[in-house]
């Protein structure tokens, strides 16, 4: 096999090879997972700076502006001179704040969205670990971008923080259950939680098997990243700036360079469960084009993202909850069931799309006819309003 | 020393170390920072145990749920986040008694013949959730008490909106 | 190889200070967050029954996943409860809650 074919395999039973003459098993093993940490966490961060000049320029064209242009060709040390510019800033303290926490809560945010990337499978045989129970650990390190939130509002000590770490808590936490039940359905129609144990599976895009549950996983994951239009927690003409009101300097570009890149993140984790991961034709046998393609396919999800942040406004709080409790959980829920019945009864046939396809269909259609029914009945018990009390000369 | 030996000590070290300082914090919310270190902790060990599944689940189940949960209890009940004296006037009561039974426990674990024995081999590549989610719905395993947890945990989800729901007119 | 009875040692220091920490705290919240830790310490051992006397057998992880449930149902109706009597009563220690008390 060539190096171009397959370079991180190459590249890795030379290091191998290397470490192996130069020290006893255990610390070569070690040695390597490190660097393997090093690399893929890395390639996370150096990722980050081109995706910040990316959505820069997608959501300049969305408005009908040119967007950065300055900075080397294109604008593209856009981001390497506000790296400077934030690295140089003055790095603030309130004064009763809560130190550690305060220092901590940033580097806990990019550190959630990273471990994301360990079990993200690139390529063929590129993949950091691949856990027999991947998709838990997606959910589970997940939970660490709460803690980071709530770390961040509580520290700074600070009115509007607080504030937004409550409104977090709460649209994070409510929106990790449908997130949760649409990532199921890809476990169930592959049988397995292995993230590389999916991508083989899907001979057949998930997309087409599940889309409502694709579309619902996509919807609550930008609420889970926070973007607009679910940015309540950082409302500024609400509450400041959020949870991240106190922060200045190169801890506030972590929690922003968090952000972007776990928008990236979704959009790739869209592309494994849904599109077929880096499937493609000649990927088995050249993993790099497997990178190439699983480039592409979250590049629409990310794509998507960025479309839904520069189109829609913010939506009111109570809208939040509502859409999240009494639409997108009752629709995951049902679709989880349907798919495990279908799914078991179907399996081998060749039924076995059209059928969930066609359960797909049937559950839109329904919940829609059934949000109609409802929206109407209470628009007609909805009652007239009071007279306003006016005010009067005396 | 193994590099087993190592992990466990470290992570042995950092579950004592952690709960003893959420046990004697002032500050709720540190103390509740401090829980959540014990509980990675844990989830560590659990990881040394072969058991990554449960690692996995301690995580999400505890880190994720549990202690946020508490973090937004202490939140919501600002008044008290920082106690001027955290222990009852009982407290010398309580330490004698955890002692005690400290030190009882590790007398009576250390009487066990079977107390020095090592683990077995283990196969790492067996798909310990799949056999767990078999053993948890079969009738021959714990189908009953998996049912009965998950009415538990029906229960005391709808108790608990009863229970903190605001009643009207208040 | 880490014999069983290290695994056991910290199970118990683990509990004793989730007891210490119990019956000495005043908040309810930190006494809730103390039950948390003996449950944890209940669960060390559970697994690490499984792994040294019966791999084979899942037994341990249903045992331990029951512990998890009980815990979550635990919590949630135990902060129910804290808020609810915040509300009524503003404060949440527990030597004050004391209504009920001859």
């Amino acid at each position: 096999m060539s190096f171009w074919s397959d370079p991180i395999r190459v590249a890795n039973e030379w290091l191998n090879g290397l470490l192996t003459d130069l020290l006893p098993q255990a610390w070569a093993t070690l040695i390597g997972n490190v660097i393997g940490v090093v690399v893929v966490s890395s390639f996370g961060l150096i990722l980050v700076i081109f995706l910040i000049w990316l959505e820069r320029k997608v959501a300049a064209r969305f408005q009908d502006r040119i967007g950065p242009n300055r900075a080397g060709p294109y604008g593209l040390l856009q981001t390497i001179a506000d790296i400077v510019k934030l690295l140089t800033k003055e790095d603030s303290i309130p004064e009763k704040a809560d130190k550690v926490t305060f220092n901590l809560a940033p580097i806990v945010s990019m550190i959630a969205v990273l471990l994301i990337w360990a079990v993200i499978p690139f390529a063929p045989g590129w993949i950091g670990t691949d856990l027999n129970v991947g998709v838990l650990y997606i959910a589970a390190v997940g939970s660490f971008g709460i803690l980071s939130i709530l770390m961040a509002g509580w520290a700074s000590n600070n009115k509007y923080a607080l504030l937004g770490a409550f409104r977090a808590v709460a649209q994070l936490i409510s929106y990790e259950v449908p997130m949760l039940l649409t990532l199921l359905v890809p476990v169930l129609l592959a049988r397995s939680m292995g993230m590389m144990h999916i991508v083989h599976d899907q001979s057949l895009w998930f997309i087409v098997l599940a889309p409502v549950a694709g579309v619902i996983f996509l919807v609550s994951s930008i609420a889970e990243v926070g973007r607009t239009p679910f940015d309540l927690i950082e409302a500024e003409s609400e509450i400041v700036a959020g949870y991240h009101t106190e922060y200045t300097g190169m801890k506030f570009g972590l929690f922003f360079a968090a952000e972007f890149l776990h928008a990236f993140t979704v959009g790739v984790l869209f592309a494994i469960l849904y599109l077929g991961g880096w499937r493609g034709p000649g990927a088995e046998q050249y993993p790099i084009l497997g990178m190439v393609y699983l480039i592409a396919k979250s590049s629409i999800g990310y794509f998507i993202v960025m479309w839904v942040r520069s189109t829609l406004p913010r939506i009111r709080i109570d809208q939040m909850l509502d859409l999240n409790w009494k639409v997108l959980t009752p629709i995951s829920l049902a679709l989880l069931i349907l798919t495990a019945i279908l799914d078991k009864m179907f399996a081998e046939t060749a039924l076995r799309a059209p059928v969930l396809l066609g359960a797909n269909v049937l559950v839109v259609v329904l919940s829609w006819a059934i949000i109609r029914v409802l929206s109407r009945r209470s628009r007609r018990e909805r009652k007239v309003f009071k007279k306003r009390p006016e005010a009067r000369a005396v | 020393m193994t590099g087993m030996q190592g992990v466990f000590l470290f992570a042995a070290g950092l579950i004592l170390w952690a709960a003893f300082m959420m046990v004697t914090r002032q500050n709720l919310v540190h103390a509740a920072f401090y829980l959540i270190l014990a509980l990675f902790g844990v989830a560590i060990l659990f990881v040394l145990l072969d058991a990554g599944f449960l690692a996995v689940i301690q995580v999400s189940v505890y880190i994720g749920a549990i202690s946020i949960m508490m973090i937004f209890a202490v939140m919501l009940t600002r008044g008290d986040v920082i106690e001027e004296d955290p222990v009852n006037k009982n407290y010398g009561w309580a330490l004698l008694l955890a002692a005690l039974f400290a030190f009882g426990l590790i007398i009576l674990v250390g009487q066990w013949p079977a107390i020095a024995s090592l683990p077995g081999a283990f196969d790492t590549s067996r798909d310990l959730a799949a056999e767990l989610g078999v053993a948890l719905f079969s009738p021959e395993g714990f189908v009953i008490p998996s049912e009965v947890a998950s009415v538990l945990l029906l229960a005391a989800l709808v108790g608990s909106l009863v229970v903190a729901r605001r009643q009207k007119g208040k | 190889m880490i014999p069983l009875s290290w695994y056991l040692i910290l199970a118990a220091l683990l509990f004793c200070i989730g007891l210490y920490g119990v019956l000495a705290r005043k908040n309810a919240v930190a006494i809730l967050m103390s039950v948390e830790l003996m449950l944890n310490a209940v669960n060390i051992n559970l697994v690490a029954f499984w792994r040294y006397f019966t791999p084979g057998n899942i037994s341990g992880h249903a045992f331990a996943v029951i512990v998890f449930v009980v815990a979550a149902a635990e919590v949630a109706v135990g902060l129910a409860l804290i808020i609810s009597i915040y509300r009524r009563r503003k404060t949440v220690a527990a030597d004050e809650i004391n209504l009920m008390k001859w």
